[in-house]
């Protein structure tokens, strides 16, 4: 009842939504919704409120996308507004690029995002570049998204984290959600704005179900692009995370709080713009930081984090910055090494202790 | 719509003067058709719109009926067979191990053993067989991420295989790539690649070295490259970027099409906008052939003649298999677009029937020999099985070896050790 609501409101473009009304009275009761289920809504939504955005990319018509996350939408738009392409990512991405040089806002899925690396030219080339080398004169509403980072047991050309390698390009703006609140809201903001964005997901999020309240639901609900949330607050040691590491970080953090340690958690949701304010905050509170991720330690977000604070706030720390990060390798395919080379709970833990001087050498635990 | 299918060739003028005196005459050659590239012309006459059933029916018999005919009478006086009696229990084991293994495969992941993406084979064993038997151990394969088969045929034992997918430390690639990444020097297997395209750029690679040894160091070498790839691959750009640089250069390599028409659940039909593969090949210079791809027999007298073709130096060959994946993509999927008809109809063309039956009928081995080769196929996997199970996980320390074959960066000198560990190794002012 809530959601057809929202959408007939929704047509008009924004929603007030009266404080007091009807609604409260849902919050109460915890909906709970997958990272999968956020994602359709959104697109969905968006693709009702707004008829020039369309999806295209491989197998999200007919197949009903490959993981799912467009079913049913076919059936909804037509042929004409949820594209099958063929295997070309260069190509379509290419047409998208075009489709969006002309005025519509196209999102462009691609299977995984390491397919996406035969596309690179268009993403960086084109769709980053154009707003600067047209001096303002064209812009580029388009969205790209995708499964990101490894999943299991898929092999190192299927399980590469590309946050880094976009976070780095100025003209793109890079989004990477954690729970469904933030899938639902990044994604409308993404297709809502209008410069190029680089929508990380995670394959193995996708089935996870999380608990939304009532605004989410709301089909004018959108996050802001270039800030962060506190998922946990704390005043020990600080814990930056993105997309499946913020829920190892909150396990750890749990684990942690039995230590006597208290971690603040925070989730960045966004890599380019960065929400330096907000981490330097919590570092200025906490003095101490463990930056977690996916992706390759070498010129990681990590690193980028690093230099933010030592830059800024290199006063207030009282430890050496901890990164945890995948294991400077390839992705192997055994399982038992898979483990190895990405981070876990324990790792998490382990740097915790550390930055907190509460640990032993790291020698003794290798 | 009408059209006209090429009968000439317009081959490039020999451009290449660093050519061998005795390859000369390939010039000659290559500017008039031969029968192998006439009989094209008499491939199709498509008029109305095709659906996959119909398109089946209403293509001509494959090219090679003609090529067939005339090997009847040229190779075989004594008997008009194409297959004497060892090739075809060669053919047949090769066949069965493909599919026994694949069916294996299939069990074991869905006990866990396996995990992650394993793409099977079942259907298109005719192609691997028909093809890559006629190699010798020094001629390359590149595939892609359905590779079981194809290096098991090449000669990759299973329990490497099997070792690989269980993800062991005995695997071909000691359990670091897994079901697409099959690599094998020894058997020069160049992969398993996990991107579609992504392995013809490699093959073609490996088809320049072969003429770089022949040319440029003089070396006598005529190894031939087989790249193998799909009906997807042939919209992608990287396909095409190599059907030009293979013609031009008069590369090694046969292109072989595996058209099963469907890329996951992307029809053929719907993807491309003029589905006859074969086509592209004259487009760039090459011959370009459609062939049964479940009958092995005739995909093995289109290969002999590819594969001469390739290491006489005349170049490249398109070669488009009609063939069928009986299975989903991938263990992961749901198969829910094939029309079940579709399905039923090409389980009957199933490639190792065909084989048996011709075999049989032609009285070249009995029903007991052919039995014993499926027993001993099975055993083969079964041991395969048991082998994987008992390996070890790989140690720990295996997570960062070979990452480079040079990890300290000082070079590996001539005698294939470090540099940095030979006594007369000067290090100026850096610190070892």
């Amino acid at each position: 009842m809530l959601r057809i609501l929202g959408k007939k409101l929704g047509a008009t473009g924004f929603t007030a939504l009266p404080a007091g009304l009807a609604l409260r009275s849902y919050s109460s009761s915890a909906k709970q919704m997958t990272i999968r289920e956020a994602l359709k809504s959104a697109l969905d939504e968006e693709m009702a409120a707004d008829q020039s955005v369309f999806l295209m990319g491989e197998e999200v018509g007919e197949y009903q996308g490959a993981y799912k996350i467009s079913k049913g939408l076919l059936q909804k738009y037509g042929p004409e507004r949820v594209v099958d392409t063929p295997i070309t990512e260069s190509g379509f991405t290419g047409i998208g690029v075009g489709a969006a040089f002309y005025g519509l806002r196209p999102v462009v899925e691609f299977m995984t995002f390491n397919f996406a690396m035969q596309a690179m030219d268009q993403i960086i080339n084109s769709a980053s570049k154009t707003n600067y080398m047209s001096s303002g004169n064209i812009s580029m509403p388009i969205v790209f998204r995708g499964p990101n980072g490894a999943a299991a047991g898929v092999g190192a050309q299927h399980s590469q984290c590309y946050a880094a390698w976009y976070g780095s390009c100025p003209g793109l703006k890079v989004l990477i959600p954690y729970s469904s609140e933030d899938a639902r809201g990044l994604l409308k903001a993404a297709i809502r704005d209008p410069d190029p964005v680089v929508f990380l997901e995670n394959e193995l999020l996708y089935g996870e179900a999380f608990p939304i309240s009532a605004e989410v639901l709301d089909s004018g609900f959108c996050i802001p692009i270039g800030k962060a949330k506190i998922e946990r607050e704390g005043k020990h040691v600080t814990i930056t995370a993105f997309s499946k590491m913020v829920g190892f970080s909150l396990k750890a953090a749990e684990i942690l709080a039995k230590d006597g340690i208290d971690a603040e958690v925070i989730n960045l949701r966004s890599i380019r713009p960065l929400d330096r304010s907000t981490i330097n905050a919590s570092v200025r509170k906490t003095n101490r930081l463990v930056t977690v991720e996916e992706g390759f330690p070498q010129h990681g977000v990590g690193a980028e984090i690093c230099a933010s604070i030592v830059e800024d706030s290199f006063g207030y720390l009282d430890a050496p910055i901890e990164r945890i990060t995948g294991a400077d390798v390839p992705l192997p395919y055994a399982a038992n090494l898979e483990r190895m080379a990405l981070p876990q709970v324990e790792d998490i833990i382990r740097a915790a202790k550390r930055a907190c001087y509460r640990s032993l050498p790291m020698a003794a635990t290798a | 719509m009408a059209f006209s299918a090429t009968t000439k060739i317009i081959q490039p003028m020999c451009i290449n003067s660093a050519r061998s005196p005795d390859k000369s005459d390939t010039c000659t050659k290559l500017l008039s058709p031969s029968s192998f590239l006439g009989s094209n012309n008499k491939l199709f006459s498509i008029n109305k719109t095709i659906s996959p059933l119909s398109r089946r029916s209403a293509t001509v018999v494959a090219v090679s009926s003609d090529v067939v005919k005339k090997k009847k009478v040229e190779s075989n006086p004594a008997s008009n067979l194409l297959i004497t009696k060892e090739e075809g229990l060669e053919l047949y084991e090769d066949m069965i191990l493909g599919r026994a293994f694949e069916d294996m495969c299939a069990q074991m992941y869905y006990r866990g053993k396996m995990f992650g993406f394993v793409h099977l084979y079942n259907g298109q064993e005719a192609v691997s067989t028909g093809f890559i038997k006629l190699l010798g151990n020094r001629d390359c394969v590149v595939s892609t991420y359905r590779d079981h088969v194809h290096a098991l045929s090449k000669g990759v034992p299973a329990r490497a295989v099997m070792s690989e997918l269980f993800g062991k430390t005995t695997g071909c690639c000691r359990g670091q790539g897994g079901s697409m990444h099959m690599f094998s020097k020894e058997h020069n297997v160049l992969g398993g690649f996990a991107f579609i395209g992504e392995g013809i750029p490699v093959a073609t690679g490996a088809a320049f070295t072969s003429k770089y040894r022949r040319e440029a160091l003089k070396e006598d070498c005529d190894d031939v490259t087989l790249a193998f790839f799909g009906d997807g691959t042939c919209n992608n750009g990287q396909f095409f970027e190599c059907l030009n640089m293979a013609a031009l250069w008069k590369l090694p390599i046969v292109f072989v099409v595996e058209n099963n028409l469907w890329a996951i659940g992307m029809s053929h039909l719907r993807a491309t906008s003029d589905p006859q593969i074969w086509k592209k090949g004259p487009a760039f210079g090459m011959p370009g052939v459609h062939v049964d791809g479940m009958d092995v027999l005739k995909v093995r007298e289109v290969a002999k003649e590819a594969i001469t073709r390739a290491r006489r130096g005349e170049g490249p060959t398109l070669v488009e298999c009609e063939t069928y994946r009986f299975r989903g993509h991938s263990l992961a999927d749901p198969d829910e677009l094939r029309d079940p008809a579709e399905k039923a109809h090409y389980a009957t063309r199933d490639p190792i029937t065909s084989l048996k039956k011709y075999v049989m009928e032609n009285s070249l081995a009995s029903e007991a020999e052919l039995t014993a080769i499926e027993k001993k196929i099975e055993e083969v996997v079964e041991e395969a099985v048991e082998f994987a199970d008992k390996s070890p996980v790989p140690a720990r320390s295996q997570l960062l070896e070979n990452v480079f074959a040079d990890p300290r960066g000082f070079g590996i000198g001539p005698d294939g050790k470090y540099r940095c560990e030979d006594p007369k190794f000067t290090e100026g002012t850096a610190q070892l």
